[in-house]
């Protein structure tokens, strides 16, 4: 079942909240350096298949292995160890409002990573720079628009060097006008070859950057292949209603 | 057609209507004026020729009375000061500590967390002069070696620990008002549940609570008189031996004006924050 080029492998997730069942046994391999998409209507499970994969959330039963040596689902497993290696951005940015935006990218690689006030300063105004953001580094997030708390929380993410990001509906709760920059930014990681998860709602950019779109329902992954078989070819008949929706 | 644009710094309001909105807020703030001081001379009228008014003024604003008992009101008043101030650090510390130790889930910890949650119950559920005679008569009672028996030091701890069981529940409050969401964006770059507290958490929450804390220290400012019970001659004990040495009321009177001085500018700044911090909040937006 585990394929040779798997670097993250979820084998059989199940995970319910108060009795209900939101993942059913839900298996998913994604290779290194790639992105995949994960779509599928509200509650079909995709934002909690993308947080059980950083260990958020703690999994009923199944197991998510990590480049064969990172074991996420394992009793005594070192969440922070987790944490560090698997980034993710939420749809609601999620920025501490109380720090600056340079203080918020710079707190975990200071006290996470254990890295120098100095060194974890200039790494983020790269980063920021490189996004973009650099005349934003001494705002406090209540001065940002969506759009730029957005790529602030990725750039928070990315400073972590993680080998993984998730994305969840990291463009859901953005003014039209302002999913283009945040959408770009995910482009240029893509382009750097980081591995990518992303749980979406916009159809095109899936179908634009994604290696493998997996399409989820009820708690599973329904059906899964690359965006031109998912999108022109889909073979189930719920796959194809949903994509009739969405369109 | 086009409308023409004007630059995006114009402010342009209509002369007229301009002209017409200061004449009305003149003549509002002339009516307000006006009646207020109507009713103020209708107070003063209908008081002033009541026929016990001259009693009232001789009991309790007795200008000589007034002059003779103030200045021992307010060099006894100092000892309220100091109470509050050593009280007040205390406090905030104690607050805190036990609102952290109930937030803390390790199982190795479930005696820390019970025994916090008992302080609060207990000394929430104690009327504070109780606390103030339980310890204040009752420790010095013991006659232990070791143990202090100043009133004022146990009239100080029994309102700390009052006090402390208070403001470890607006502390718990402040901490239960950050948003999950922050946690978990915190435990999601590797910070550690302490980290989190510490770096994320706390500051929001102290920052939320501090309109709720100032009230408490108002309420701890007016509390210190309670320690009067225990004998030190404080404002208000002070107040009662001018009282009832001279059969007047007017001490008591200056001793509320005293309390009311440095309660009102307080209030103020109360309100000021309070004000601040919700105006922060409608604009923060992305939390």
């Amino acid at each position: 079942m585990i394929k040779q080029d798997s670097y993250i492998c979820v084998d059989g997730v199940w995970k319910a909240f108060d009795g209900y069942p939101v993942l059913r046994g839900t298996s998913l391999d994604v290779a290194q350096h790639s992105a995949t998409a994960l779509i599928g209507a509200s509650g079909s499970g995709k934002s909690t298949l993308l947080r059980c994969i950083n260990a958020l959330e703690t999994v009923d039963a199944g197991s998510i292995m990590v480049n064969g040596d990172l074991d996420v689902t394992a009793f005594n497993a070192d969440l922070d160890a987790i944490r560090r290696r698997i980034g993710i951005v939420f749809q609601s940015y999620n920025l501490f409002p109380h720090m600056k935006v340079l203080d918020n990218i710079t707190l975990g690689p200071i006290r996470v990573l254990k890295k120098s006030q100095k060194d974890s300063k200039v790494a983020a105004m790269e980063l920021l720079t490189r996004f973009g953001l650099e005349s934003k580094a001494l705002d406090y997030p209540d001065r940002l628009s969506g759009g730029q708390a957005q790529r602030v929380a990725i750039v928070r993410a990315l400073a972590m060097e993680p080998e993984i990001m998730l994305f969840d509906e990291i463009t859901s709760a953005l003014d039209p006008m302002l999913v283009g920059e945040v959408l770009d930014s995910v482009r240029e990681l893509r382009a750097g070859g980081l591995t990518i998860v992303m749980a979406t709602h916009e159809m095109s950019f899936a179908k634009e950057i994604a290696d493998q779109v997996c399409f989820l329902h009820e708690g599973v992954v329904w059906e899964s292949g690359t965006a031109t078989e998912l999108f022109e070819r889909p073979r189930r008949v719920e796959t194809q209603s949903f994509l009739q929706r969405v369109h | 057609m086009n409308n023409p644009a004007p630059d995006t710094e114009t402010v342009y309001v209509d002369p007229l209507r301009q002209a017409r909105s200061r004449k009305k807020a003149r003549q509002d703030a002339l009516i307000g004026v006006a009646s207020l001081l109507g009713f103020v001379a209708l107070v003063v009228l209908l008081v002033g020729r009541s026929s016990d008014w001259d009693t009232v003024a001789q009991t309790f604003f007795n200008g000589d009375q007034f002059a003779e008992s103030f200045p021992g009101l307010l060099q006894a008043f100092w000892l309220n000061v100091r109470i509050f101030f050593i009280a007040e650090p205390l406090i905030l510390i104690i607050g805190l500590l036990v609102a952290l130790a109930r937030t803390v889930k390790s199982p190795i910890f479930l005696p820390i967390r019970v025994l916090a949650t008992l302080y609060v119950d207990i000394f929430r559920g104690v009327p504070t002069i109780l606390v103030i005679f339980l310890l204040g008569f009752g420790m010095p009672a013991l006659q232990l070696t070791g143990v202090p028996s100043d009133a004022i030091f146990w009239g100080t701890a029994a309102l700390v620990l009052s006090y402390g069981a208070y403001v470890a529940e607006v502390f718990r409050a402040g901490i239960g008002s950050v948003h999950p969401s922050q946690t978990m964006a915190a435990r999601s770059l590797g910070l550690s549940s302490l980290q989190n507290n510490r770096f994320v958490v706390l500051p929001q929450a102290v920052r939320n609570v501090t309109p709720p804390l100032l009230n408490d220290f108002i309420s701890l400012q007016k509390d210190t008189a309670l320690v009067a019970v225990l004998g030190p001659i404080e404002v208000l004990r002070r107040a009662q031996i001018d009282t009832s040495s001279n059969f007047n009321y007017t001490p008591y009177v200056g001793a509320a004006l005293i309390f009311i001085a440095l309660t009102i500018p307080m209030t103020r700044f109360a309100d000021a924050m309070q004000t601040r911090s919700a105006r922060k909040k409608r604009a923060g937006g992305v939390a």
